[in-house]
């Protein structure tokens, strides 16, 4: 409706839309894709098979998908906001009751030729869903108790059934990214301040809740947040795989050893090269300066995304590409943060350069959001 | 409804305002990820460089002793023994097949055994775990493989130990064994142990070695080494020590234990004896046993087919997991029920004419020709069955049912052995919900002499004699001490029965041994202040009834006994089962009073226990059972240096 403020005329057409996508967007999506088919390149001792082979043709198949999600116009996606969430909700439940286990949790539907993740999907349409509840509602009663309820709700749900699977990583990630969302609406500080002492209660509940018959996390993940507290006390899993990241990070130095010189990764100490620790391996290999050249890249990702958000002066497409950028924010974030022994650790890929199929292609689905929109601002 | 440009506006301003200073956020984090990045790889890069360059932490577990486990006096049961082995960590054997093949060939590894290597070290999970390639090796081969160590990276000799268990086949049923964790045992539990993935890591599999794993297993130690390039041990950086599993006595006597094993060779039988001051189970045997030194290490199957095949089934423990009709054992259960109501005095007498008329059926006492008039003591004595028809219908099943469950019948009882069945004391509840069937007037006939849907396991027998004799609420003990540390008794307080009641019931048990006309007279002890009282039971396994050498082994009726001794002082309890055995009265009470002898002696009791008659028998049997060893199988330590 906000929309309609705004005159569309000048809004472009048809294929000549391609010429208006974000493309600096586009450029530093691939080049950090590209950084990530390098190291599994390299981590696969020079090859293309296993991972960078696939890796790359998911990654067009991305990019097609991005263009043609950027293509489509944002009002579109705005009036699909409910439906997408709802389907997702119903995903997760429909994954409770018939998905596959896997390391202990139920994640996924095996499609046959695809294994759908509805929590990967989930961080998408929540955020979508989200952007399209604050563009409908008038911004006075943004702060009112009951329109807070109401969004708390919206994010309660997914992320309670995200918690049963059981996966904590992908729930703190659902949760903050909803958060951060209705702190950008411009929810009232007071209501933040609130969760943050009631979520510090909560963790101490947590805590004493240890070995109680009302136990309110796994045993697992109790044992992820000892190891992360004294990796000595798990030597043989995650704390060996914390110790040796380290070391692998550190041998690095200023400069790395060089491409496919990496002798630590190279070593089959950990199991999850190619995946959630791909980033040990590209600092071992380009050091210190190979490190803060993919984070000034995830940096400038962040700030091309918050620009083209405040320049865009419909609400719902505004909120959307803050929300995308928040979440891919904390992909990298808790996924360096754990590699670096600074979090616990949690199944978090490094977005768009670990090996994985489902995460790349909800966060090029995502992008193309963010393009389409970039493409159809009010101008 | 259309928004004023206005508010749009301040909209959009809150919005920017809001996202510059998330993004603002973000930025000061990632600033905080750089630093970190910054720390590791600049300030602490020579550190690291150092630990990465040609050393690399390496991280060994160091498996716990397991806890040993020994009789009530001090006797080992189950010891670690020493053995060495040559492991190897995949990771630093580089092409490991080859190394492998090398080792192999150095120590005359069988195909198989190197097979089996092979397969074990393919396994992609842990390269950096040691894996076992040859077990149980003589020292020269320890010795060839550290002379070679150059040409064999990631291969190193070390001493491990292995479970032995010096009593053999009396302890299978209690004690059990261990064996080697199989990816089922993994795949059973939600997060396992580290230690448990080390390949041919040895658990506990049945009876106390798998109900007491926990104590028993301990805590591995890690210990943190760098190792060199071919996977040397160059220097240690940190060890974290284990915990040794806790060290259990049990309750039960091995030399009573050896014995009673041994006088039941050649049956299919089960005997268990039980202190009677704290529950303590002093003997508990079945028959036949095994040597469970054979399966650690994996069993062949020239040994275990056998095992596996033989109709007395050696692989059953039968005095927890076996459940049998206790026939006439039960009648004690329908008497108390019926006197502890009231309904029947013990000196009222019932008329016996060989058999009672129940809803157009008729039930048959044993003696066809009628016992007359019987009270409590002499139905008991000569084990009338229309008195106890007689009590039961008046009481009732519900009642009979709940006096079983107080004496233990029925009831899963809380011991540290594999696969303990409950029994079955039928309710009418039961028998609808489990049947989908009423229960009609001849099911609580047959159940008053145990029979019918009746079920008993020989240790709640031994539970419910014990709790007869001394009228409190014994509850059988199997774990005397962890690490020393006595373990609580547990029950043991006042059944809350009438003592006149009790004393019935013990006189009349005390009259069927040693009553003239009692049915287990000919197996009484005579010894003074250490008479026997107990009764006999025969349970049917087929309905006909037809004389039992004349019908297979496996149609022959169960023979039973339970019993009590001293009579005044009540000291053992037992229970003997002898699976188709024939007559409680001539098979099973003999091995009752020669196995309570024994224990009340404290050894081989003197002829002058036993009556006259007896003696010369007697004197033989014990000739013939001394010192006979338990079948055990143990390997020998291998030219060790």
């Amino acid at each position: 409706m906000s929309y309609l403020e705004y005159t569309v005329k000048s809004v472009p057409t048809g294929l000549r839309k391609v010429l208006f996508l974000n493309w600096p967007l586009v450029l530093l999506i691939s080049a950090v894709a590209g950084a990530g088919f390098l190291m599994l390149y390299s981590v696969a001792g020079g090859s293309y098979s296993p991972w960078a082979e696939p890796q790359m043709k998911r990654f067009a198949l991305g990019l097609a998908l991005m263009v043609g999600v950027g293509l489509v116009p944002i009002w579109m996606w705005r009036n699909l906001a409910g439906v997408a969430y709802g389907v997702s909700v119903i995903l997760l439940i429909g994954v409770e009751l018939f998905g596959e286990v896997g390391m202990g949790a139920q994640r996924w539907i095996d499609l046959g030729f695809f294994r759908l993740q509805p929590s990967e999907m989930t961080k998408i349409t929540l955020v979508m869903f989200l952007a399209a509840y604050y563009d409908w509602l008038p911004a006075k009663k943004t702060s009112r108790p009951l329109w807070v309820l109401l969004p708390v709700l919206i994010i309660i749900v997914p992320t309670g059934l995200v918690v049963k699977q059981p996966d904590l990583g992908t729930a703190i990630l659902l949760l903050t990214a909803g958060g951060g969302l209705m702190f950008l609406a411009g929810v009232h500080w007071a209501y933040f301040a609130t969760v943050i002492a009631a979520g510090v209660a909560f963790v101490a509940a947590v805590f004493q809740s240890r070995g109680t018959d009302w136990q309110l996390i796994e045993n697992y993940q109790f044992r992820r947040i000892d190891t992360f507290l004294d990796p000595g006390s798990d030597p043989l899993n995650t704390g060996y795989h914390i110790a040796q990241s380290k070391i692998a990070l550190g041998s690095g130095g200023w400069t790395g050893r060089g491409f496919m010189q990496g002798t630590q990764s190279r070593l089959n100490f950990l199991p999850e090269k190619h995946t959630d620790f791909i980033f040990t391996t590209l600092a071992e290999e380009f050091g210190f300066v190979g490190g803060m050249s993919l984070l000034v890249l995830y940096g400038l990702i962040i700030l091309f995304c918050i620009v083209s958000a405040i320049m865009n002066k419909d609400r719902f497409a505004s909120l959307l590409t803050l929300g995308i950028a928040l979440n891919f924010f904390l992909f990298f974030a808790v996924n360096m943060s754990m590699v670096m022994g600074m979090a616990p650790v949690v199944g978090v890929p490094l977005p768009l350069v670990s090996y994985g199929g489902s995460a790349m292609l909800v966060l090029m689905l995502a992008f193309g959001l963010v393009q389409s929109a970039h493409v159809h601002r009010p101008r | 409804m259309r928004r004023s440009r206005a508010e749009t506006d301040a909209g959009h301003m809150k919005l920017s305002r809001r996202a510059a200073l998330l993004g603002g956020a973000q930025l000061l984090f990632m600033g905080g990820l750089a630093a970190r990045m910054r720390y590791l790889q600049v300030d602490q890069a020579d550190q690291f460089r150092l630990l990465a360059e040609e050393n690399r932490i390496n991280i060994r577990l160091i498996p716990p002793v397991r806890g040993e486990i020994f009789d009530r006096n001090g006797m080992q049961l189950a010891k670690n023994v020493p053995s060495y082995r040559i492991v190897m960590v995949r990771e630093d054997a580089g092409d490991f097949r080859t190394v492998m093949l090398r080792v192999a060939d150095l120590i005359n590894l069988s195909p198989e055994q190197t097979e089996r290597a092979l397969e074990e070290l393919s396994d992609n999970s842990a390269p950096f775990l040691p894996v076992t390639i040859a077990e149980d090796v003589s020292w020269d081969a320890v010795s060839a493989v550290s002379v070679n160590t150059p040409a064999l990276p990631g291969v190193s000799p070390e001493v491990g130990s292995t479970r032995v268990y010096p009593r053999g086949s009396d302890f299978a049923h209690v004690v059990g064994r261990v064996g080697r964790v199989s990816p089922k045992d993994l795949e059973a539990l939600e997060n396992p142990d580290a230690v448990l993935r080390i390949p041919r890591f040895q658990i506990g599999k049945i009876n106390v070695e798998a109900r007491e794993e926990a104590l028993l297993r301990g805590v591995a130690g890690t210990r943190q080494v760098e190792v060199n390039a071919t996977g040397r041990v160059m220097r240690e950086l940190e060890r974290r020590e284990g915990q040794s599993g806790a060290d259990l006595q049990l309750t039960i006597d091995a030399n009573l234990q050896n014995y009673v094993q041994a006088r039941l060779s050649g049956e299919s039988a089960a005997v268990v004896i039980l202190d009677c001051e704290k529950g303590d189970i002093v003997a508990n045997c079945s028959a036949p046993s095994y040597d469970p030194n054979l399966f650690i290490g994996g069993i062949l199957s020239r040994d275990y087919d056998p095992l596996l095949n033989d109709i007395y089934r050696p692989l059953v423990n039968k005095t927890v997991q076996g459940a049998y009709p206790p026939g006439s054992c039960f009648k004690m259960m329908t008497a108390m029920a019926a006197i502890e109501a009231g309904i029947i005095g013990p000196d009222e007498t019932v008329y016996c004419p060989g058999h009672l008329e129940v809803g157009g059926r008729r039930f048959h006492c044993w003696k066809r020709a009628g016992h007359g008039w019987v009270d409590l003591e002499t139905s008991l004595k000569s084990s009338c069955d229309v008195y106890y028809y007689d009590l039961a219908l008046k009481v009732g099943i519900e009642k009979i049912s709940a006096m079983s469950n107080r004496f233990g019948l029925g009831i899963k009882h809380d011991l540290a052995l594999s696969s303990v069945n409950s029994g079955l004391t039928p309710t009418k509840d039961w028998k609808l919900r489990q049947r989908g069937e009423d229960w009609v007037i001849g099911d609580t006939v047959n159940a008053s002499i145990g029979q019918g849907f009746m079920l008993a396991t020989p240790m709640q027998l031994a539970i419910m004699t014990a709790r007869l004799a001394t009228g409190r609420e014994i509850t059988p003990r199997l774990i005397k001490s962890v690490n020393g540390v006595e373990q609580p008794v547990k029950g043991n307080d006042p059944l809350d029965m009438r003592d006149s009641n009790l004393r019935k019931m013990r006189k009349s048990m005390y009259s069927v041994v040693n009553d003239r006309r009692g049915t287990a007279y000919r197996s009484r002890i005579i010894a003074d202040g250490l008479r026997m009282a107990g009764k006999t039971g025969t349970s049917q396994v087929r309905s006909a009834v037809v004389n039992n050498s004349q019908v297979p082994w496996e149609q022959r009726d169960h023979a039973l006994f339970v019993g009590f001794a001293p009579y005044d002082a009540p000291k053992y309890a037992c229970a003997v089962l002898v699976e188709h055995g024939g007559g409680g009265s001539s098979v099973a009470a003999p091995i009752a009073r020669d196995v309570m002898l024994q224990a009340l002696y404290g050894g081989e009791p003197p002829l002058e226990a036993y009556p006259t008659a007896d003696r010369g028998r007697i004197k033989t049997q014990q000739r013939r059972l001394r010192d006979v060893k338990p079948d055990a199988r143990i390997k020998k330590g291998k030219d060790q240096a």
